[in-house]
């Protein structure tokens, strides 16, 4: 237990005086600025924005800088912040069907249409080390095709609906208002809503061991990406003053539709299954994790036993969010000197009884050994 | 006659939807350009330039039942023309100043729908499509063709 402690302010203010030296490094090297984090360090950014469950670069840059580049700490400031502001309503649901592609590949089919577009991507890199970056040098112009006509995607699944082969994804249902877990507490079992808000917020790392775990037969559910998409939509909200949607401006998703093993019973013919995926930003990775793990969590759904960690919804779920991990794990480091004088007590006391059994049983062994002689 | 009403009520609607839906991505350069053009007109602030969360929708499989992303921040504003026409404004992010000039042009659009179109509408339009088709050309240099692949070695 934590037990409040007095003192050391001056000691915690020369502290933090002194984090705030070690943040800025040396002085002879140029001080980063936020815009520079955005633009060139955009994927901490855009993981930043996810975890953090706030879509705001501008901030999120803000927040790498002021953690040193733990992303963690970023997530947590970037929590913090939203606490501070009031909630406008919620937008209407974003149509990632119509977004504009910047990248978009199947892994189920081949030639479909709209084409695979790999756009700015690592796959099929060398990972090797490139020294010519250490030296500044400028990327030569990218290339083009075409006059810039819309690329037209239809979501890949779309070619298995129409002939009935994969499940059909749940309708809104009228009664059911949205979950949302940044105002209810979480209940089990927890809706498929409440999952993928979880997931979506959820820790990168969390999520992508799961996923790994499913694949290594902790859960094994045989998928497929059907499809990865990352691009722009557009937000569109209604204010109740204005009474029609209007659109607020784009945002970054990164949308993972994974196709995974049949499910079907008497009356349904056997089926493909679906897992989802949708984070902020460019983070594939990300999207994929949690495709496998919202399908790995449907197993009830399909009548499937529980067996392995990704399908045990109340372990993944209250397990992660990061902000939540790390303060529970972190907290260890505050004082407990308290709670540590009562465990010292106890345990002294412990080893007292624990030597005066030992030393008892001593006496009556030698009571015993002389009463034979 | 009612029918003929509403159905101007609506094309109304898709108008202003056009018309805020560009205010919201517009540059502050943009939209300072634009209100120096229509020769800054006076208004009343109705709502100061206020930031808040809006919580982003997805739909379970891109195409089902809603679910709650996570949030983004947003900035809305509204003011008064001295004519009385009140102009409003939500967009994307934390910038009180970009929300503020958005509502005066909504609120000039009101007024006088053409003169917004050419001075804000039409140029801001024509470099965003342009934007657009530079994005679209580049990620089009990126898509794989197989067939290319087999036919070059016939």
């Amino acid at each position: 237990m934590y037990v409040a402690v007095k003192g050391g302010e001056r000691a915690i203010d020369n502290a933090h005086r002194l984090l705030d030296h070690a943040r800025r490094g040396d002085p002879a090297v140029p001080e980063i600025t936020p815009a520079q984090i955005d633009e060139q360090l955009a994927l901490a950014v855009d993981r930043v924005m996810a975890e953090g469950s706030l879509y705001d670069r501008d901030l999120a840059a803000l927040a790498i800088k002021q953690s040193r580049g733990d992303l963690i700490e970023a997530i947590f400031l970037v929590r913090a912040f939203r606490t501070t502001l009031p909630r406008f309503g919620a937008s209407e649901p974003v149509d990632s069907g119509a977004m504009r592609i910047e990248r978009r590949v199947s892994a189920t089919y081949k030639d479909l249409p709209g084409g695979q577009v790999l756009g700015p991507t690592f796959d099929y890199t060398h990972r090797l080390v490139d020294f010519a970056l250490a030296a500044g040098v400028s990327p030569p112009e990218p290339a083009t095709a075409g006059q810039g006509e819309a690329i037209d995607a239809p979501h890949v699944t779309g070619l298995l609906d129409d002939e009935g082969l994969i499940e059909v994804n749940p309708g809104a249902q009228a009664d059911h208002p949205v979950g949302d877990l940044t105002r209810e507490p979480l209940e089990f079992p927890a809706g498929r809503d409440l999952r993928l808000q979880n997931l979506a917020r959820g820790d990168e790392g969390f999520l992508l061991a799961l996923g790994y775990s499913t694949q290594r037969g902790f859960g094994r559910t045989h998928p497929f990406v059907g499809e990865i998409r990352f691009g722009e939509v557009e937000v569109a909200f209604t204010p109740e003053e204005l009474g029609f949607p209007v659109s607020l401006g784009r945002v970054a998703l990164t949308e993972c539709e994974m196709v995974t093993q049949f499910a079907g019973t008497a009356e349904v013919a056997p089926q493909f299954t679906r897992g989802y995926g949708l984070v902020f930003g460019q983070s594939e990775r990300k999207a994929m994790s949690m495709a496998l793990v919202d399908r790995a969590l449907r197993t009830r759904e399909f009548g499937e036993d529980v067996v392995a960690p990704a399908q045990d919804e109340e372990f993944v779920l209250s397990h992660s969010d990061n902000v939540q991990a790390t303060g529970f794990v972190e907290h260890l480091k505050l004082p407990h000197y308290v709670d540590f004088q009562a465990e010292l007590g106890l345990v002294r006391q412990l080893r007292r009884e624990h030597a005066e059994r030992a030393a008892a049983k001593a006496s009556d062994a030698a009571a015993h050994r002389e009463a034979a002689e | 006659m009612v029918m003929q009403l509403n159905a101007r009520r609506t094309d109304d609607t898709v108008a202003r939807q056009h018309l805020m839906a560009t205010a919201a991505v517009a540059t502050l350069d943009e939209l300072e350009q634009a209100v120096a053009r229509l020769g800054r007109p006076a208004c009343q602030d109705l709502r100061a330039p206020e930031i808040g969360l809006v919580m982003l929708r997805g739909r379970m499989g891109g195409d089902g039942a809603p679910f709650n992303m996570g949030e983004a921040t947003v900035t809305r504003a509204a003011v008064r023309l001295e004519t009385g026409e009140v102009g409003m404004s939500y967009l994307l992010g934390r910038d009180p100043s970009r929300a503020r000039l958005a509502a005066v042009i909504d609120a000039v659009w009101l007024r006088d729908s053409a003169l917004v179109e050419t001075v804000f509408l039409d140029p801001v339009q024509a470099r965003m499509e342009a934007d657009r088709r530079e994005a679209a050309a580049r990620s089009a240099a990126t898509r794989v063709d197989f067939f290319t692949l087999v036919r070059g070695e016939d």
